[in-house]
């Protein structure tokens, strides 16, 4: 028991590592912010947020996101209770609910292209793509890994080693879930608050 | 000995979450999500004042999942997570602030003609 508590009490230094990097990730999201501040207002004669953002839809994609933040946390509970079953219940909730978010923000992103909106129609929406595009990327990258692990858990069980790798993905969902926050106030919220 | 372990033993223990902390965060997050949504969908206030209030709840928020998803509050001495999300904030304030701040003391000095031909004369773009 003590021996195994010492050990266990040694992942505290990866997650800690980890934890830098989620925090040096902040701050690459914090000046891809600041561009977007910056340029916003730079429409150069195209449409502006007022006029493009279906705030229903963010809505929708702000609550599903939320979702499977605290589905991912219910995972981790099971992970922690040795219960495979249901870890990986939750995960694969987690899961769907990733893949509708993409869903809707790949539409969403969709609809702008075809509509003449890309990233090549003004300053605003080339600071827009970057950055909701840039979370979706990680958003992406997060739901691959996810897979990983998946098939890990089902293939070797919980190992303690497989209960730190899924802390960190635990750890990243939920920091993705922060960005996420921040998008929906400051892109969104503002953009439909005036023209 | 003992109480070193006692000590490893409580680290490990606090650095996780429980259901209650996980069902209390989401309850906190939905309603702050809410919020905010409502107030701008119905335009509460003016425009000014909207801006601050989403911020606010922002902000609110970030704390909420800062202490019910990744457990900052559970940490024990010491505070490392703490002490780096700190700085991070720190970094975060001084990059978004001072970006904003150059930039608009710029807007406010010189007229659309004056930055293209600033930019003509000094960088040639």
């Amino acid at each position: 028991m003590s021996s195994s508590a010492i050990t266990q009490a040694d992942d505290s230094k990866p997650i800690l590592g980890f934890w830098i990097y989620i925090m040096t990730d902040c701050v690459l999201f914090a000046s891809l912010f600041a561009t977007y501040a910056v340029l916003f207002r730079n429409t150069a004669g195209g449409p502006s947020g007022y006029q493009l953002f279906n705030l229903k839809n963010v809505l929708a994609e702000t609550l599903i996101l939320l979702t499977s933040s605290f589905t991912c946390g219910l995972a981790m509970l099971a992970a922690h209770r040795d219960d495979r079953k249901q870890t990986l219940f939750w995960f694969a909730v987690t899961f769907a609910l990733g893949i509708a978010f993409l869903a809707i923000e790949l539409t969403e992103f969709r609809h702008f292209v075809v509509t003449g909106n890309s990233w090549r129609r003004s300053g605003f929406l080339s600071a827009f793509f970057t950055l909701v595009g840039t979370h979706g990327l990680h958003i992406t990258i997060g739901l691959m890994w996810m897979v990983i692990l998946m098939w890990q858990v089902l293939k070797r069980g919980l190992s303690r080693s497989i209960i730190k790798r899924l802390t960190f993905l635990s750890m990243f969902w939920h920091f993705l879930d922060i960005i996420w926050i921040f998008i929906f106030t400051i892109v969104y919220l503002r953009g439909a608050i005036a023209p | 000995m003992s109480e070193h372990q006692r000590v490893v033993v409580a680290q490990h223990d606090t650095a996780r979450g429980t259901l209650a902390s996980y069902v209390a965060g989401y309850i906190f997050a939905v309603y702050l999500t809410v919020t905010a949504y409502l107030a701008v969908y119905n335009h509460l206030f003016s425009n000014t004042v909207l801006t601050a209030v989403i911020v606010g709840l922002a902000l609110v928020q970030f704390i909420v999942h800062m202490l019910f998803f990744l457990h900052l509050g559970r940490e024990t001495k010491p505070r490392w997570k703490l002490a780096v999300a700190l700085f991070m904030i720190m970094v975060v304030v001084v990059l978004v602030g001072g970006s904003l701040w150059i930039m608009s003391n710029l807007n406010s000095r010189m007229t659309p003609t004056q930055q293209n031909n600033y930019m003509n004369n000094q960088q040639g773009i």
